[in-house]
């Protein structure tokens, strides 16, 4: 009897999981990867080791963590993706989105083993976001237009974002170089502008920010070392022998004397294409792309200083340091802006040399040089201030702040309990589930830095049910502190995407009733090695 | 078996198919229940995301990457199916996807009940061709009698109200409810602005959904312009024109290339200059011209080296190149410009024209988009998608894409029927009355086929979390009893059946287009008695 067989309508090798598995197995996954991260969570957060065939890495940024793990469970593939936008869209927060997700995905475990519908669950939840953002945005302070408080803002925001990471040794004076090199963009929020060298040596104290721009190149030879009053002249364009664009075009020729005429002729064309260039008053030439030695020899006759291959970066950034813009044809010398500076020359930092240009027109760049004894030190602060600047930038657009260590999470838990509270009917369960898990956050901090959570987030959650909304954690002592006086102050942008991010990204866990997984594509045999 | 051997004159048998023991064949019954099983199977994973309470299903591709959708035409679609009446299942929601754009889950819940129905005929002896024909018969009746409960609807530009709601009903279902009266004004003002009345058409071509990760869904916005993800050429020119003049070009910043094969020899220093001089020359020329029709602004289908894209910084003329052919096509539309193949034929007329062409840039990344806004033309539309994760992103792409279809449906037909099973129960009733009167076998498959519309219902109510039969039951009864064929099951617990109050609409041509489509296919199925399957496959089934 055929019948009595069952039916396969799957290929081989696909799978499928329903219902209450299927939700098992997506629980499993994001409570894991929750559970990973969530010991990096806050100032006394630990590190993690990533070892990758590249060589090792040590971090405690959230969205490089879950980069580098290989990961098979679809669910935890959401939010490694949450947190990869989180630090695309406001840079920091990576980790907090991440166990924010994971613990709703927690507490909606203990509902659904309750079985409340899941689609109650997330009508609960999605009023609980609501009122969770209200009382953020209600709580959240502007000092946009106060110049001196906005500074101090900023200060405080670097100096919590640092206070997680490797630098918290010296996050005042990163804090410091994070928000001077921001404030230099001038609202522009453009991080391209602002140049992380990194150098090993000397330890990360000596890192310094530097006021004009280090180009990490080579000055050709016999040019002059030194310029001051410098024009410069920033290009793109060949230096080696310029083609012809002329579509099918070759060279034929029948004598070796035609050759050597065509040589010269093509010698005659690079030397009038640097005499143009020369007669555009510069003293120094850039150049994204490659100087031969004919041209890079009569720039040096011309006293003229060449600077090679600097990448296309460099070239964008030298053009908004400069004031210059880029050039490519060099035939009309009156309507080509010039950039300027005052010195350029050549620093030593550590063993290398670098070119450094000084007294730049336009302040909108700056590099940041650091300095650290190992790679892995470097890396981590080099993520440890792109973190950082990121959040500055975003504070510099939305200007509005709150209050950190925690204060935040207990202000919206507060509120979205008093919602529930407030609610007949079964969403209110899942509102109060919502609040616990914005609780735990906090309790995650005060885990981590080995303090007793349930008395310290109780005694929070007292303060913040009487309505002293600006307490939190102050992990210097383990006990509630009023963050205003402590200055712990974290970007408003960044909670509410953390908040929204999170609980999208649960919602739609949530909603999964069913895993269809198709049979993974049959890899090519490797024929490469017999 | 039979069939597969046969005997010559002498007695000696002869093999009419080759390798007979080594493939597989179902005839008969069996195949008939084989295949009602697969059906079953398949509308099974689907019933569960049916409705407004439905839930999601979560699809790993082979090469791992994740999609979570509520759309049945998309679970089908990307489900690994082998079985070949699967295969059947997932080309019947294809079609109602690209005839209708939504109820693809419903029908494939209507298409299983169907064979389930007809299953339990087949073991009373009634042969498959007449329970295909009772049902061919009571999709008549149903068709009838839907557009007897349908009513007339006014489609116009002002009223905007109404069809809001129906692109609510559709998008009740989708995670994108979170900001649902958002998505659905903007669906319908997306539709209002290109749909053409008198034709009663709507050009998909001019609706463009763009998604981007990052922001938030209530971020999600119509643009009245373009959405190119695209930057300005060269870094320094400006990021924000207002009042531009658009040239469209697709040809490229070059030296013409004549199509004929041709080849040019530089013999002696003299054609080495000269070939110099016609390349500077030629760059200044291509330029100039576009300069003196007074664009401030070329799009470009091809790209341009550097020195063509630093004479334009140097004219002042901002350019974008790279832009692909289709968009080259909605920026002709909405700006009114036309595309320009050479730079000879550019004229002063043939530019297109927008209020304002801006630079977008998004979160900390160097991503960068340019919009292309206010123009001439406000038919072509971009609808601009923002969401936490990239999964998010594409089930909005796919709830919008939707919800423009049953808007756009409704211009070209205006009759609607209400929602929430309502028209299910209705035609149930309807196919049972009529079956009363009917002599012959078919009066049983009709009587199946009242059961089979049942489903719907059943399975909305199975996923709001009501008894469903009792439920069921309930409305029934009272639809007879109220004469009210817009009773349905009340989803989202309002307190009123009443579909009309509730404001549940959905389309008539898709219910009807369900009720065709999930017919011809069981009768497709039901007319299948012999499978065989080739010799490799059946290397292939364990």
């Amino acid at each position: 009897m055929v019948s009595l067989n069952p039916v396969q309508i799957f290929n081989a090798g696909a799978e499928e999981e329903k219902a209450e598995t299927a939700r098992l197995s997506s629980f499993v996954g994001a409570i894991a990867i929750g559970d990973l991260v969530k010991s990096t969570l806050g100032p006394k957060g630990m590190d993690k080791i990533l070892q990758s065939s590249g060589g090792i890495q040590v971090t405690n940024d959230g969205a490089t963590i879950l980069k580098s793990i290989g990961i098979d469970n679809p669910a935890a593939k959401i939010l490694v993706d949450i947190s990869k936008v989180q630090d695309d869209e406001v840079g920091d927060g990576t980790t907090s989105v991440v166990v924010l997700a994971s613990e709703l995905l927690r507490e909606s475990e203990a509902l659904i083993s309750q079985k409340i519908h899941p689609q109650t669950i997330i009508t609960g939840w999605r009023k609980a976001t609501d009122e969770a953002r209200r009382a953020l945005q209600s709580f959240a302070r502007d000092n946009g237009n106060n110049e001196a408080k906005f500074r101090e803002d900023l200060m405080n925001i670097a100096r919590t974002t640092l206070s997680s990471k490797i630098l918290t040794q010296y996050k005042d004076y990163f804090s410091k170089l994070a928000v001077d090199a921001v404030l230099r963009l001038k609202g522009s929020g453009n991080l391209d502008a602002i140049h992380l060298i990194k150098k090993s040596g000397g330890g990360l104290q000596d890192s310094y920010l530097d006021e004009g721009f280090l180009l990490d190149k080579k000055i050709g030879v016999n040019q002059p070392k030194r310029i001051e009053n410098a024009k410069i002249l920033v290009a793109n364009t060949p230096m080696d022998t310029d083609k012809i664009k002329v579509f099918g075009s070759k060279v034929k020729v029948d004598a070796v004397s035609k050759v050597a005429e065509l040589e010269l002729a093509e010698k005659e064309k690079m030397r009038d294409k640097v005499n143009k260039i020369i007669k555009h008053g510069c003293n120094v030439f850039i150049n994204r792309q490659l100087i031969y030695n004919y041209p890079e020899q009569l720039f040096a006759d011309a006293g003229v200083m060449a600077i090679e291959h600097a990448d296309f970066e460099g070239v964008e950034r030298l053009a908004l340091v400069t004031g210059g813009e880029i050039v490519s044809t060099f035939d009309a010398p009156e309507s080509v802006r010039l950039g300027k500076c005052k010195l350029i020359e050549e620093v030593m930092i550590g063993e290398d040399k670098l070119i450094k240009f000084s007294g730049v027109e336009m302040g909108e760049a700056c590099t940041i040089v650091l300095r650290g004894a190992t790679k892995q030190i470097l890396d981590e602060a080099e993520r440890s201030l792109h973190d950082a600047l990121c959040v500055l930038t975003q504070t510099v657009k939305e200007t509005k702040t709150v209050f950190g260590g925690g204060s935040a999470e207990m202000l919206m838990a507060d509120a979205v309990s008093k919602l529930a509270a407030k609610t007949p009917g079964k969403e209110a369960v899942a509102m109060e589930a919502y609040a616990k898990a914005l609780r735990m956050l906090p309790t995650t901090i005060a885990d981590n830095a080995g303090y007793d959570s349930a008395q310290l987030v109780s005694e929070l959650r007292a303060l913040h049910t009487a309505g002293k909304h600006t307490m939190g954690l102050n992990m210097k002592e383990g006990e509630v502190g009023d963050m205003e006086k402590l200055g712990i102050t974290e970007s408003f942008q960044v909670k509410r995407q953390v908040l929204m991010s999170a609980s999208e990204a649960a919602e739609m866990i949530l909603r999964v009733d069913d895993i269809i997984k198709a049979a993974p594509r049959p890899r090519q045999p490797d024929h490469r090695h017999h | 078996m039979s069939g597969s051997l046969a005997f010559d004159e002498y007695g000696r048998p002869f093999i009419i198919i080759r390798d007979q023991e080594r493939k597989s064949r179902l005839t008969g019954i069996e195949a008939h229940k084989s295949h009602i099983m697969a059906a079953k199977a398949v509308a099974g994973v689907l019933r569960t995301s049916l409705g407004p309470k439905g839930l999601d299903k979560l699809l790993v591709s082979p090469d791992g990457d994740i999609t979570v959708t509520n759309d049945g035409a998309t679970i089908l679609k990307q489900m690994d199916v082998q079985h070949q009446i699967a295969k059947l299942m997932v080309q019947l929601s294809q079609s109602q996807d690209d005839e209708i754009g939504d109820g693809t889950t419903g029908v494939v819940v209507l298409a299983g009940a169907l064979l389930e129905q007809a299953e339990k005929l087949l073991d009373r002896g009634i042969h498959p061709i007449r329970v295909a024909d009772g049902y061919e018969m009571a999709a008549t009746v149903a068709c009838e009698h839907l557009e007897k409960i349908s009513e007339g609807f006014k489609v116009t530009p002002k009223d905007r109200e109404d069809l809001i709601r129906l692109a609510m009903t559709t998008l009740g279902s989708k995670i994108v409810n979170r900001c649902h009266r958002q998505m659905a004004e903007i669906a319908v003002d997306a539709i209002m602005s290109v749909a053409d009345f008198d034709r009663k058409d709507v050009d998909f071509e001019l609706i463009k959904v763009e998604g981007k990760v990052g922001g938030k869904m209530e971020d999600t916005m119509l643009i009245k312009g373009v959405i190119i993800d695209k930057d300005m050429s060269h870094p320094q020119m400006p990021k924000n024109i207002k009042d531009a003049k658009i040239a469209i070009l697709t040809c490229p910043f070059e030296p013409p290339k004549p199509k004929t094969k041709h080849g040019l020899e530089v013999k002696s220093v003299e054609d080495y200059r000269k070939l110099r001089e016609y390349e500077l020359q030629k760059f200044e020329t291509m330029v100039k011209q576009v300069k003196d029709t007074g664009a401030n602004l070329v799009i470009c289908q091809w790209g341009f080296d550097d020195e063509a894209n630093h004479l334009l910084l140097q004219r002042k003329l901002p350019a974008v190149r790279w832009v692909g052919g289709p968009e080259i096509e909605l920026i002709a539309i909405a700006t009114g410009g036309r595309i320009v193949p050479r730079f000879e034929e550019l004229t002063k007329e043939k530019l297109g024209t927008a209020g304002t062409v801006r630079e977008l840039s998004f979160g900390t990344t160097k991503e960068k988009m340019l919009v292309i806004e206010d123009c001439n033309n406000s038919r072509a539309v971009t609808i601009f998608i923002r969401g936490g994760n990239k999964m998010i992103v594409e089930e909005g792409k796919r709830s919008i894409h939707d919800a423009l279809c049953v808007i756009r449906n409704l211009v070209k037909d205006s009759r609607i029927v209400y929602g929430g099973g309502a028209p299910e129960i209705s035609c149930s009733l309807a196919v049972a009355e009529a079956a009363k009167k009917i002599s012959t076998l078919e009066q049983y498959a009709m009587k199946s086929f009242s059961e089979a519309l049942e489903s719907v219902p059943l399975a909305l109510a199975e996923n709001s979390g009501f008894a469903p039969i009792h439920t069921l039951a309930d409305i029934k009864s009272r639809q007879i009893k109220e004469k009210n064929p817009r009773l349905g099951i009340d989803c989202l617990n309002k307190g009123t059946n009443d579909m009309k109050t509730q404001s549940v609409i959905e389309t008539l041509s898709s219910k009807r287009a369900q009720i065709l489509l999930a017919v011809q296919l069981t009768k497709m199925i039901l007319k299948i008695d012999d499978v065989r399957g080739s010799a490799d496959q059946v290397k292939k089934m364990p």
